[in-house]
């Protein structure tokens, strides 16, 4: 669930209402009972407002030093108005974001493409996961895997995702809550325990890799609740197959407003967390000396169980991992890799560097 | 040459104390050429900066462009085509219109842009809003118009506010949503999204430029093999550099022209420091003569010369440098850039001061003030000290007749110069003739006066004034040519600019009568193009109304180291046009029928007949057109063709126009035509429509001529004023040298009257014959100007009017500003005590 980038979508597509625009394009939406098919639901809903595909891993060299990385694609459909006979009209911006961490240098580099469709430079396929975005692409192929090819400054990810476990569904059945309202929901699976493989090109040198991946996938018409002013999520997967995934949205005074998560057990049983069963509590901050904000870092999510509290403690690699956006239309955050005991994923910290906007 | 220190200082302050009036004419020619060279240099700069900027800001950074080779521009699908190209890294397309907004008839330009290709590519023209909305959402308002702060200061706009933009016959409301921090000041440059500018401003499927970011380390020349391979004929590849090459080429010709007659100033100056030091030699002959019998050495006497010429020269292109400035700072402020001549519309450079230049012009100014006084200086050097402390003659011995021949193979040479083509589109060989004719008159002047008199003197007038007079002149044929060199040069000069202003003047006048006949001339406001087809059929059935042609002109490039021609669309055989034709193609040739004007047919080298292509045709292939007429053209130097409507629609499809001319039925009124016109115009186009009548139209193009002219204008009136005054300066300076003579006249026992006369006698003769080849050279180099300068400058012909007149009353003026200064010079030492003056001359 990546909501920075949905909030910056959903502005794109609000904006684009302009006075002088017409009606606003009918955006389907979020309900509840809709059964995910599959390959057609790897691909793009181009109806609804914004959607992601984003990867998240882990990447170990031949010399077994870890790397993070994350790709990112989101696809928006701003509400122009639709009579515009122009080739230009933006009737679907694609937009992707790609970063790596690197725990050695504790050093985090990225990259980025946006493009409105058209002309054949940017196109988010229905029916399977097929994008091209200028020079990026992401495909899945007969064979079930995911490839990425994303050359960028300073770094390039050439990377295949082979599933090892079945779709994780998120929510009830995938219609996942965002807030106290019902229609502040989205359509959402996960793809835990990827396994990867591909090349990672760095200071200009190609390194053959290996790794485990998250894939979040969601869509969504809807807003966030107006009062909120950032959220806290993780998506760890475990060593013995296990995958969390956890999420908080506090709201401008701090406080959560909204909660959820999944817990799939390694027998593939999967629990669905309510806002009562997730809390998030800091433990350690770190200031930022470019922005200023200070980000919870080191944190647990407590997550209630069948069984019982569960605890799990998660640890940075290395503290630098913020992504200060502000030069490219951005917000900034910290997206970073994290460790926890028996595991490792990726958390995300949105909203210390100023509330964002709604 | 220590002990000569003393003698340096005394010399020259004493010669300065006695003829200040002929120094400081001296240096104020060498001022006034300093200046005038130095102002044009500034002014370039400054407008050619300006013109650089106003490229730069429109191209907000990016490293390469594609723009359309015609305001037409070229099909969108060029662009993903681009961005396949493994050299480029990004690409940006533009839609590129001139546009209004408000109220104020002020265009600006207007960019419609994908901004979040114009991120990367030419941030620049990244707009920037309030601190509410984000970057991201700014990107992709439909609704949005980001001004900069000079479109926003010119039209009294202010961020927030809505605003009507006015762009290819079509208006839109826009919101203001932010400013262009990237653009320059002074640049008048709105930001739209590119989807809403081909959808509201009639673009749909084309593009007007592409920016291009490279990909790291492809090289200009890799990036340009490479992108010719996917352009179509409809687009050009420019860059910034070659753009501002281009508006360089515009004006060029123009500022060599004034740059030349900066020399001219120059050289009108160091002529009238040699006429200074020659006399001031020949005055101070005796005191130089006891100077080297006291032990001066040659060499010091020659440095003391030059000093005093170096330090004039210093003085007065110090004088000019300041000068220049000022004049440049008034220029740009008042006239623009182009000073007048319209090349660098819609952009007000800055002032900017050039310390290189300004070092440059100053040893220019020195340099001729030393060359002025290098022949002076050699001739005191060499003079024998005894004999010339007896006896200041002439140093030229009277009985040797002067020689023909150099003078004859001056002339000669410059008319081989005249006959030789432009170089560089410059018209080198036709300065040099002219400066080569002026030299070969001035050197020919000796011979010539020796000639023209010697009859005279040996028919006895009885007139002893008269004879004296004459027979002063071949006695002292030295002074008397450094005199009349300067009434030639002056008269020559003068001449010749009257004449070829006078012709061009002439010819534009005809050239106007020809092409406006219609009777009322229809304009929308800034040549939109707002006629559309509906409207023209409508002015069309107007009553009173026998004929109505509708045109519209739109920029095209042919060759990307040439500024763009314009293609004039309207009908070739109509009501109210007719071309003024030069020649015509003998029969019809393969394509479409294209008229050239004069100035286009000779930038591209086109005869009638031959084939041409433009770059409009259908899918961006070029159309194949041949020449099928030259006409005369002294309104677009940059070249014009003409195409017929039908042809141009038939190309292009496209219908909008933005002139009529009209042809008024016989018994209708032309205001009663006019009201019956404005009240079938379409709404939003009432108000927005100017009327003419040919006559108005007539004065408005002269007062533009005169416009362009006003800085020849300015400098023939300075030439005019330094000939006279060296005229008046060199002869009192010569009746000044004479007191000794005039007192040893009146011993002999002619009168104060007699000397008078003969001194007026003297004058007048000096004057006539002056003037005499003055006419007469100034004739010729008026043909060099009309026949070699202006169509290698300008590319265009004329043909000649002598303005008599004005010829005469120059005559009058040099006769009797020769005679009436050496009558006045004559009357102060004339009035002085003879005896005093002899026993003073010992």
């Amino acid at each position: 669930m990546r909501w920075r980038h949905m909030l910056a979508l959903l502005a794109l597509g609000i904006s684009c209402a302009g006075p002088a625009a017409g009606p606003d394009p009918d955006y389907p939406p979020v309900m509840p009972g809709v059964e995910f098919r599959f390959p057609r639901d790897h691909g793009a809903h181009p109806a609804y407002r914004t959607e992601w595909w984003y990867f998240t891993g882990w990447l170990q060299g031949a010399d077994g030093k870890p790397l993070g990385f994350q790709i990112t694609f989101f696809r928006s459909r701003p509400s122009a108005d639709p009579s515009n006979p122009s080739a230009f009209a933006p009737r679907q911006i694609l937009f992707a974001h790609a970063a790596l961490s690197d725990p050695v240098k504790a050093r985090l580099i990225h990259d980025r493409r946006i493009a409105r469709a058209g002309f054949g430079l940017a196109t988010a396929a229905e029916g399977d996961a097929r994008i091209r975005l200028l020079d990026w692409r992401l495909d899945r192929r007969a064979d079930g895997i995911f490839r990425a090819h994303v050359p960028a400054r300073d770094f390039a990810l050439d990377l295949a995702f082979a599933p090892t476990q079945p779709v994780m569904v998120n929510g009830d059945r995938g219609y996942s809550r965002k807030g106290p309202r019902p229609e502040q929901a989205s359509y959402y699976y996960s793809m835990p325990q990827l396994a990867v493989t591909g090349t990672v090109v760095k200071d200009g040198k190609p390194i053959a890799v290996k790794g485990r991946a998250w894939l979040d996938r969601e869509w969504s018409s809807t807003l966030l609740p107006p009062n909120a002013a950032g959220w806290d999520w993780t998506g760890i997967n475990f060593d013995d197959g296990a995958a969390l995934m956890a999420f908080q949205v506090r709201g401008r005074d701090g406080h959560p407003i909204h909660a959820g998560g999944t817990m799939r057990r390694p027998d593939g049983s999967q629990i669905v967390l309510a806002p009562a069963d997730v809390r998030f509590v800091p433990r350690r901050r770190w200031r930022s000396p470019q922005t200023g904000a200070v980000y919870p870092v080191e944190a647990d999510f407590i997550v209630r169980l069948p069984e019982g509290v569960r605890r799990v403690r998660l640890k940075p690699l290395f503290d630098a991992q913020e992504l200060d956006g502000r030069a490219g239309a951005m917000p900034v955050y910290w997206e970073g890799l994290v460790s926890t005991q028996s595991g490792r994923g990726y958390l995300e910290l949105t909203g210390y560097a100023g509330a964002l906007r709604f | 040459m220590a002990e000569t220190g003393g003698g340096w200082r005394w010399l020259i302050a004493g010669e300065l104390r006695a003829f200040p009036m002929r120094f400081l004419l001296a240096g104020l020619a060498i001022a006034i050429g300093v200046a005038l060279a130095f102002a044009v240099h500034v002014i370039n700069r400054s407008a050619a900066d300006a013109f650089g900027q106003a490229v730069r800001s429109v191209s907000g950074g990016s490293d390469l462009q594609i723009s359309g080779a015609s305001a037409l521009g070229f099909d969108e699908t060029l662009y993903p085509r681009l961005m396949a190209l493994e050299i480029v890294a990004d690409a940006s397309p533009v839609v590129q219109l001139r546009a209004m907004i408000g109220e104020q008839n002020k265009p600006i330009t207007l960019l419609g842009l994908d901004m979040l290709r114009a991120l990367t590519v030419s941030p620049n023209l990244i707009g920037r809003t309030s601190a509410e909305a984000g970057e991201a959402e700014a990107a992709l308002d439909m609704d949005a118009l980001y001004l900069s702060e000079t479109a926003r200061a010119q039209n009294g706009l202010r961020i927030g506010g809505r605003v009507d933009v006015r762009a290819n016959g079509r208006s839109h409301s826009f919101t203001i949503t932010g400013d262009l921090p990237g653009v320059d000041a002074g640049q008048a440059i709105g930001v739209i999204d590119i989807a809403t500018a081909q959808w509201r401003f009639g673009r749909l499927g084309m593009l007007d430029r592409i920016d291009l970011k490279l990909a790291q380390g492809v090289s200009i020349e890799a990036a340009r093999r490479a992108v010719e391979t996917v352009l179509p004929g409809s687009a050009r590849l420019t860059d910034a550099e070659a753009e501002s090459r281009r508006g360089d080429t515009l004006s060029r010709a123009y500022r060599v022209n004034l740059d030349m007659l900066a020399l001219v100033a120059l050289l009108t100056g160091g002529f009238l420091v040699y006429s200074a030091q020659s006399l001031s030699v020949t005055r101070r002959l005796r005191q130089f003569a006891l100077l080297r019998t006291l032990g001066m050495q040659k060499r010091a006497l020659g440095a003391q010369l030059l000093g005093e010429g170096a330090l004039l020269g210093i003085a007065g292109s110090l004088l000019g440098l300041a000068g220049g400035y000022a004049i440049a700072g008034a220029a740009l402020r008042f006239v623009g850039g182009d000073l007048g001549a319209g090349y660098f519309g819609g952009t007000s450079p800055k002032l900017h001061f050039a310390p290189m230049a300004a070092l440059l012009f100053l040893s220019f100014g020195i340099a001729t003030a030393v060359a002025g006084s290098y022949v002076p200086a050699r001739q005191a050097a060499r003079i024998a000290p005894a004999q010339t402390l007896k006896d200041a003659g002439d140093p030229v011995d009277p009985r040797a007749a002067p020689k023909a021949w150099p003078a004859m193979a001056l002339i000669a040479l410059a008319t081989l110069f005249a006959f030789l083509p432009a170089v560089n589109r410059l018209p080198l060989f036709g300065y040099l003739a002219v400066a080569l004719m002026l030299a070969g008159c001035v050197a020919g002047m000796p011979w010539l006066a020796r000639t023209l008199l010697r009859p005279l003197a040996r028919a006895d007038s009885r007139l002893p004034s008269l004879d004296l007079a004459l027979h002063r002149l071949l006695g002292a044929p030295s002074q008397a040519s450094t005199a009349l060199g300067g009434i030639v040069a002056s008269t020559g000069l003068m001449i010749a600019m009257a004449v070829m202003v006078t012709s061009f003047r002439g010819s534009v006048d005809d050239w106007l009568a020809s092409f406006l006949s219609a009777d009322l001339y229809v304009a929308a406001a800034s040549n939109e193009a707002s006629f559309d087809a509906e409207t023209q059929r409508r002015l069309a059935d107007t009553p009173g109304v026998a004929g109505i042609a509708f045109s519209k002109s739109l920029s095209m490039t042919l060759d990307p180291e040439l500024p763009p021609v314009l293609l004039l669309v309207r009908p070739v055989a109509g009501p109210g046009y007719e071309l003024p034709l030069i020649e015509k193609a003998r029969r019809p040739g393969v394509g479409l029928a294209l008229w050239l004007s004069e100035p286009a047919a000779r930038l591209y080298g086109a005869r009638p007949g031959a084939p041409i292509s433009l770059p409009i045709g259908k899918e961006g292939e070029p159309a194949r057109a041949y020449v099928a007429g030259i006409w005369r053209d002294y309104a677009r130097q940059q070249g014009a063709i003409i195409i017929d409507a039908r042809d141009y629609i038939a190309l292009t499809g496209d219908e909008m126009r933005s002139e009529a001319a009209v042809d008024i039925a016989p018994g209708a009124s032309v205001p009663a035509v006019r009201a019956a016109i404005e009240a079938r115009l379409p709404p939003d186009l009432a108000g927005r429509v100017s009327f003419a009548e040919p006559a108005s139209l007539r004065a408005r193009a002269l007062a533009l001529f005169d416009r362009s002219f006003a800085i020849t204008y300015v400098l023939e009136a300075i030439a005019i004023l330094i000939g006279l005054a060296g005229v008046a300066a060199t002869i009192s300076a010569q009746t000044i040298a004479r007191i000794k003579e005039f007192g040893m006249l009146r011993h002999v026992g002619m009168t104060a009257g007699q000397i008078l006369a003969m001194l007026a006698s003297e004058g007048a003769l000096l004057g006539f014959i002056g003037v005499t080849a003055g006419i007469t050279v100034g004739l010729a180099l008026s043909q060099i100007l009309i026949h070699v300068i202006n169509p290698q400058s300008f590319n265009w012909t004329m043909a000649t009017t002598i303005p008599w007149a004005l010829i005469l009353a120059v005559v009058a003026a040099l006769i009797i500003t020769a005679a009436g200064t050496a009558v006045i010079a004559g009357r102060r030492a004339v009035s002085r005590d003879a005896v005093r003056a002899v026993r003073e001359d010992w």
